[in-house]
């Protein structure tokens, strides 16, 4: 174990063509352990796509890096230069996104889109990238490997375009791979499906793991720790069997109690949701304090006009709450 | 008549019996196939409940819903919507049965011209019926706004400028601007984040509660199909394959696909083994 990657204070705004600035990410720190897998859950909004980006500088030509620094192999991601950034991209961070019908070539086969990538980077001669992208198809498509490999994406399944993606992600051995939502699009059959393959090449790779979506439930079980994003800021970061059974931030307490079971009681009567009141909108306002404050349902004065900053709640469990700051 | 027969004095509002959509598969050699996306749908909705129709993608659930919204013609069968056959009435007739059924998609942002603004979107399917003067369609738009959770303030809003939870709850606005009495909502939550999904998930309750809504909630998320329905139909290659109170789905399912589509539910409880080792 040790730390992989770390970013620090981070601070990501979007200029609107009005000139102003729009901070998506306001200060977020975490640090991405060797081997793990972190789930980062926000909604839209929340900035888990702006981090994702981030990572790999890959900025939309309006975005501004306010402050911060993605700290990879001893350099900051966000001051390299291109050149080196380019070598780091795909070979030792990877980025899978959501949609895998708009991320494939569409005339292309599949196989040779993989191949690319070795190509790019320039990891063996012809006879060697064949093989490597044979083994990886193999890995993941097993006795159709070749078949698939010859595909054009069309004629591929949504889950089979995502392992695809995943090939693509995984063919040159990078450290560490950035999914931000690599299951939204799967029917929950392929979802499961999709999230097996993640989880064994986890464990047969070592494979180290950021793993984004708007779905708590898909991290439970799958996650080593969970980063809860609100309003571009960190509202918690713990070990997901902490998070996920005793939440300590109002946001994602309210946020768990807001989705509905397959094992609530009926009575034929029909239940409203315990659902969080009013926009997350309202977060992404430039604004003094909590960003949960205008919908939280514990709110006190304090949480107007000051931001709660991360608080140690044990070795493994941080919140952004005055609440248990008073504890 | 009635198919399910659950309340002998009652008709049921939407009656579908052996519907059966086909489509020609292009192909540029070989013999002409054809895909079924139907094969043989029947089943009832009675006024003031909710039907979901659970599956996944590719098992017919989309077509049921633009067949049922007069949107693609059935290749055979019978939509009997309050006591007419909707397949076998004239365009003029079909014309007053439309507004009456109204369809929700999964993504709004495609359903919006993202230049127009929220005040013209929603006041243009009564602008096209003709009945209303502007002050009335106004005061209608207003109400609606607030009663789905958006601010008359919107009003001059873009399209373009809405969140993604704010434009599905435009769309359920548009639709109920011509007082439905079918909601047919087709994976109307599924782009949608949880919390998002929750308060249009009350919304629902709250309208079927006050206007009598008779919702088809077409989903593949078992938890918000029980959660909102009364009833589920579990689809499977153009079939039912199952069809019950929605309880009972989920407690006794009898088909090995229902039971797939429990299994994979993500579930929020910790601990349990969830994601199959491959």
């Amino acid at each position: 174990m040790g730390t992989i990657l770390e970013v620090r204070d981070l601070q990501v705004a979007y200029r609107s063509r009005g000139g102003d600035l729009f901070r998506a990410l306001a200060g977020i720190s975490f640090c991405l352990e060797s081997g793990e897998v972190l789930g980062v859950l926000g909604e839209s909004g929340s900035g888990k796509s702006t981090l994702a980006v981030s990572l790999l500088r890959l900025f939309r030509r309006n975005s501004v890096v306010v402050s911060g620094a993605v700290l990879f192999d001893g350099r900051d991601l966000l001051k390299v230069e291109p050149s080196e950034l380019q070598a780091i991209r795909g070979k030792s961070i990877s980025l899978i996104f959501q949609e895998p019908s708009v991320a494939l070539h569409p005339t292309m086969r599949v196989g040779r889109q993989v191949r690319q990538i070795l190509d790019a980077h320039g990891m063996g001669n012809s006879d060697q990238l064949v093989r490597r992208t044979g083994e990886v198809f193999e890995a993941l498509f097993g006795e159709e490997a070749e078949r698939i490999a010859r595909s054009y994406p069309h004629q591929l399944s949504g889950g089979q375009r995502q392992r695809v993606l995943i090939a693509q992600a995984i063919v040159c051995r990078p450290s560490v791979v950035v999914a931000d939502e690599p299951t939204a699009s799967l029917d929950p059959t392929t979802q499961m499906e999709i999230l097996g393959v993640f989880r064994a090449l986890q464990k047969g790779l070592g494979l180290t793991m950021i793993f984004i979506t708007h779905s708590p439930a898909l991290l439970s079980g799958f996650a080593d720790r969970i980063l809860i994003l609100y309003g571009g800021r960190v509202a918690e970061l713990g070990v997901a069997s902490e998070v996920l059974v005793s939440p300590k931030h109002p946001y994602t307490h309210a946020l768990f109690r807001s989705i509905p079971s397959l094992d609530e009681p009926r009575d034929g009567r029909k239940r409203i949701l315990p659902a969080i009141p009013r926009d997350s909108n309202l977060s992404s306002l430039p604004r003094a304090g909590c960003p949960f404050e205008p919908r939280c349902p514990e709110r006190m004065d304090i949480c107007k006009s000051e931001n709660p900053g991360l608080v140690n709640l044990s070795e493994s469990h941080l919140a952004s709450c005055f609440r248990n700051e008073n504890q | 008549m009635s198919a399910a027969g659950q309340d002998k004095n009652m008709q049921p509002l939407l009656d579908v019996k052996n519907l059966v959509k086909t489509y020609p598969r292009k192909r540029l050699t070989g013999p002409r196939e054809e895909v079924r996306a139907l094969d043989g749908v029947s089943f009832s909705i009675f006024r003031g409940t909710t039907l979901a129709i659970a599956g996944e993608s590719g098992s017919g659930k989309s077509t049921l819903a633009f067949c049922l919204a007069c949107l693609e013609k059935p290749t055979s069968g019978i939509i009997r919507f309050e006591e007419k056959d909707m397949l076998q009435i004239g365009e003029k007739d079909l014309r007053t049965v439309r507004p009456k059924v109204q369809l929700i998609f999964q993504d709004p942002a495609g359903s919006f011209n993202p230049r127009w603004k929220v005040f013209e979107i929603l006041t243009e399917p009564l602008a096209l019926q003709g009945n209303l003067s502007r002050d009335e369609m106004r005061a209608r738009a207003h109400a609606l706004l607030e009663q789905v959770g958006l601010s008359s303030i919107m009003e001059g809003k873009l399209a373009s400028e809405l969140s993604g939870g704010q434009r599905q709850r435009l769309a359920i606005a548009r639709a109920l601007m011509l007082e439905p009495k079918v909601l047919i909502l087709d994976e109307a939550l599924s782009a949608l984040d949880c919390s998002v999904q929750a308060q249009i998930a009350n919304l629902l309750v709250e309208l079927q509660s006050s206007r009598g809504m008779t919702c088809l909630f077409i989903t593949h998320d078992m938890a918000m199909a029980a959660h909102l329905a009364d009833e589920i139909a579990v689809m499977s290659k153009g079939r039912i394959v199952e069809h019950g109170p929605a309880d009972k789905i989920l407690k006794q399912p009898q088909t090995g696909i229902t039971r797939e589509l429990l299994a994979a539910m993500p579930r929020l409880d910790f601990g349990r083994p969830q994601v199959p080792e491959s």
